[in-house]
């Protein structure tokens, strides 16, 4: 072997060591495709909950009038708000599994340094969405939510991306974009969220899977 | 102009100590089994390696507890981050060399 083919090799083990020790790279392109497959099928209950009432509408109605707490119960307690932590909690286990099952193929453990950093840094833009989230509830805006939610975890998923796969910025930019398209379309909010959470999650999921895990 | 080669630092000519020092750079500090699963190689082999680097004034060693267990964590020192640096340059001459 010559030098320079020597050096080169060197420098790619550098490279790929310094990847493997900064980023949890066992995320799995599966978890992507089955959250937006979850995110799809809530849609759709949720639509059938929208449509008839005509929400659309009635969010615009709303928009910009006061609020008391009592809304937020009420909130809570719409059929809406348990489509949604459905469809939240049946993403998340379902993501869990399949980059749980990745990772135990790689050899990778799933809880280290690197899976601690990522879980701060998806978490902080999460945690401040979720009580603007709440306060635009409290106050009667819910129009705002879909974009907000779109917006937040657009911007917590670009945050992530320099702890895990960095391609994953890429959904971030999307969803960010959907959500301040959103803020001037208000009414319109389960399409922008079935686009966003379902499709952009699928699409991101598939070419995951196809660049990283179809020969493993 | 100096000939490359004498740039390149004895001390990482080696697969593994190259692992630590790359796994260094990029984080603050690293824990004992951290390493070990990075690299994928024993106790016995990644502690030889570890002495070696530290003896070189490469890494600083922090012994401490999570629990009742023990916790050793490594970080890199200056000395060390700058030879690692001369080190990568040293290797990407070598490179263009040849071109």
């Amino acid at each position: 072997m010559t030098d320079q083919q020597q050096s080169l090799e060197e420098l790619q083990h550098i490279k790929r060591m310094m990847e493997r020790s900064s980023r949890f790279i066992s995320l799995s392109g599966l978890s992507g495709v089955m959250a937006g497959l979850c995110a799809l099928v809530g849609a759709w209950f949720a639509y059938d909950v929208v449509n008839p009432s005509g929400l659309s509408s009635f969010d615009a109605r709303t928009y910009h009038r006061d609020y008391s707490l009592d809304t937020v119960k009420d909130y809570m307690g719409h059929r809406l708000f348990t489509i949604a932590v459905a469809t939240f909690i049946s993403a998340l286990v379902l993501a869990f599994v399949f980059t749980y099952l990745r990772s135990k193929k790689s050899g990778v453990p799933i809880w280290g340094t690197a899976s601690r950093r990522l879980l701060v840094a998806v978490a902080i833009p999460m945690i401040a969405g979720g009580f603007y989230l709440l306060r635009e509830i409290q106050v009667g805006n819910y129009g705002l939510i879909a974009p907000g939610s779109l917006i937040f975890y657009g911007l917590a998923l670009v945050n992530a991306s320099k702890f895990t796969l960095g391609e994953i910025r890429f959904l971030g930019y999307s969803q960010i974009i959907l959500g301040i398209i959103n803020c001037w379309m208000l009414g319109y909010g389960l399409y922008f969220w079935a686009i966003g959470f379902g499709l952009m999650h699928i699409v991101y999921g598939i070419a995951m899977w196809y660049k990283y895990e179809r020969n493993q | 102009m100096n000939n490359p080669i004498e740039n390149l630092n004895k001390i990482f000519d080696n697969r593994i100590r190259l692992g630590i020092m790359s796994a260094l750079m990029v984080n603050e500090e690293v824990n004992f089994n951290e390493l070990k699963e990075l690299l994928n190689i024993t106790d016995g082999n990644l502690a030889s390696h570890i002495k070696s680097l530290e003896e070189n004034g490469a890494i600083k060693v922090y012994k401490g507890f999570v629990g009742k267990k023990t916790n050793t964590t490594y970080s890199v020192t200056k000395a060390g981050e700058k030879a690692f640096r001369a080190h990568i340059d040293a290797l990407e001459k070598m490179i263009r060399l040849s071109k």
